[in-house]
């Protein structure tokens, strides 16, 4: 489903975030990729909707050579992309359905329609009574899991995170990755960049190493 | 086609919003475009008014034939012959010297000035009305007509009227000058509103870009904001000139009066207005469209 073929990446600088990494994930996994930080985790999940691109090797999603997509098809590659940031990119002008709805708004979902779905993906992470609450009144677990009601409301295939339970206390944690456990479950292709591999790594069928730039396999 | 129009729909309702979610700022920005667009737009109302005026006196042009002082009634006799020979006169009346006397001592303070004289001053003339009033078979009529025995002068009495029309071409040059400038004006006015608009929704626009939306998503609400910007600018200029005329109507009508002729002020007609409406919302649409592609440019 997803093939990292001999893919680096250099910065300017000759900076090497990612050196030779070859990374096949299949429909259906669980893969938590492990390492400490600045080892080139979040490069590597963001070459996947073309937000890196490599600099050298190829990248398949889909049988699509990510490496070399055109800027035009950019956009309909990360509609089948469930994503969710180490920064969570909440957009704090609106709701928390508003939030949720915006996926569906970019890929011309009948608004008529729009509202039923976001508040079903609202309902999935535990969120549906609050969904007129502006995120700044949501704590930090709420809001994470609000971005992960925005990346699963145009239903994807894969789902993308990068250190989705940074900054959350231990409960908050574990009901997140209780949510990505759920989502896997259901069929749903799943790589998670953390450094918590403790409470990721028992519920993941793979478990990935990064050390500066390069894969440690297990 | 379902979801071409939603999309529109939205970003359309998206610039609504925007706009309204900042009055103040709307108003403002539309009396900048309003009141610069006024200029010309007034200007323009005032010379299309000129203008009726200026076909409703002058008429059809006509030329006077004078004939020498010492013509005869024979000499009358053959300009007249010719005259109905001469192809490109509508018709021709004669006016006899000693009529004209009569007339110039009827005139106030001149019948002293007239009797005074040793003898008629005055010559034969032939009032002629041409065929058509192009300028070019003027001229050439106007030649010929002075070339014929005991012709002595020609005179165009369009001249005026050429002066007039003359005079309104360049006032129109100069209204069109006008607006080209301050067009430019409004074009830089909604480049800035659009560059601040991009920047205050720059976290919106980062994330629709991370969740998939294509460029034309991104822009097309900016292109709907300028063209909506324009188009409220575009009303305020009309709502100017209509003000202006009311107030304008009446001591324009008494100056002119007071020259023995009868001028009114008209706002902008129909034609006029809906090419200001539509001059102003390009306008809008050209200053987001410059400030969409310099500043949306360069983000993946």
């Amino acid at each position: 489903m997803i093939r990292f073929e001999r893919v680096s990446k250099r910065y300017p600088g000759g900076i090497e975030a990612l050196a030779d990494i070859t990374l096949t994930v299949e429909a259906g996994e669980f893969v938590v990729l492990a390492g400490h930080s600045g080892a080139g985790k979040s490069t590597l999940l963001k070459m996947i909707p073309a937000v890196e691109r490599p600099s050298s090797g190829s990248l398949f999603v889909n049988k699509q050579d990510v490496a070399r997509i055109r800027r035009r098809a950019v956009p309909y590659l990360r509609r089948n992309l469930g994503l969710i940031f180490q920064d969570q990119k909440i957009l704090f002008d609106r709701s928390a359905l508003d939030n949720v709805m915006l996926p569906l708004i970019i890929s011309s979902y009948p608004a008529k329609d729009a509202p039923r779905r976001a508040r079903a993906a609202l309902d999935k992470v535990g969120l549906l009574s609050r969904e007129k609450a502006m995120p700044v009144t949501l704590s930090g677990g709420e809001q994470q899991r609000l971005a992960i009601a925005r990346a699963i409301v145009n239903r994807p295939a894969v789902l993308i995170a990068d250190e989705p339970t940074a900054h959350l206390d231990p409960d908050y944690a574990r009901e997140i990755a209780g949510l990505f456990r759920s989502f896997n479950q259901v069929g749903v292709t799943v790589i998670i960049a953390t450094h918590d591999q403790a409470l990721f790594s028992p519920m993941a069928s793979r478990t990935v190493h990064l050390a500066h730039g390069r894969l440690e396999q297990a | 086609m379902i979801a071409w129009l939603r999309n529109h729909r939205r970003a359309l309702a998206h610039a609504l919003r925007r706009l309204w979610s900042a009055p103040v700022n709307t108003l403002f920005g539309a009396l900048v475009v309003g009141v610069t667009l006024a200029l010309p737009a007034g200007g323009e109302a005032m010379l299309a008014s000129l203008l009726a005026f200026g076909r409703h006196v002058s008429g059809p042009p006509q030329l006077s034939v004078f004939l020498a002082v010492d013509a005869g009634t024979v000499d009358a006799g053959e300009v007249e012959r010719r005259l109905r020979e001469q192809p490109g006169i509508a018709g021709f009346r004669f006016v006899g010297r000693a009529e004209t006397l009569k007339r110039f001592r009827e005139a106030e303070g001149m019948q002293e000035v007239i009797d005074a004289l040793p003898r008629n001053p005055f010559p034969d003339a032939f009032v002629v009305t041409p065929g058509s009033g192009d300028a070019q078979a003027l001229e050439t009529l106007r030649a010929a007509m002075a070339a014929w025995p005991k012709v002595e002068h020609v005179q165009l009495d369009s001249d005026w009227a050429k002066r007039l029309d003359a005079m309104l071409r360049l006032g129109r040059l100069a209204v069109l000058v006008l607006a080209a400038l301050l067009g430019a004006a409004i074009v830089a006015v909604g480049f800035n509103t659009i560059r601040l608009q991009i920047l205050t929704q720059r976290a919106e626009i980062e994330v629709s870009r991370l969740l998939g939306a294509t460029d034309a998503f991104i822009r097309r609400p900016f292109f709907y904001f300028g063209s909506l910007q324009g188009l409220l600018g575009g009303a305020v200029a009309w709502l100017i000139v209509l003000a202006g005329t009311r107030v304008l109507q009446q001591p324009v009508e008494d100056l002119a009066r007071l020259y023995g002729v009868d001028l009114s002020l008209e706002p902008l007609g129909a034609a006029a207005s809906v090419i200001l409406l539509g001059f102003a919302a390009l306008l809008g649409w050209i200053g987001a469209w410059l400030s969409v592609s310099r500043h949306l440019r360069d983000w993946t």
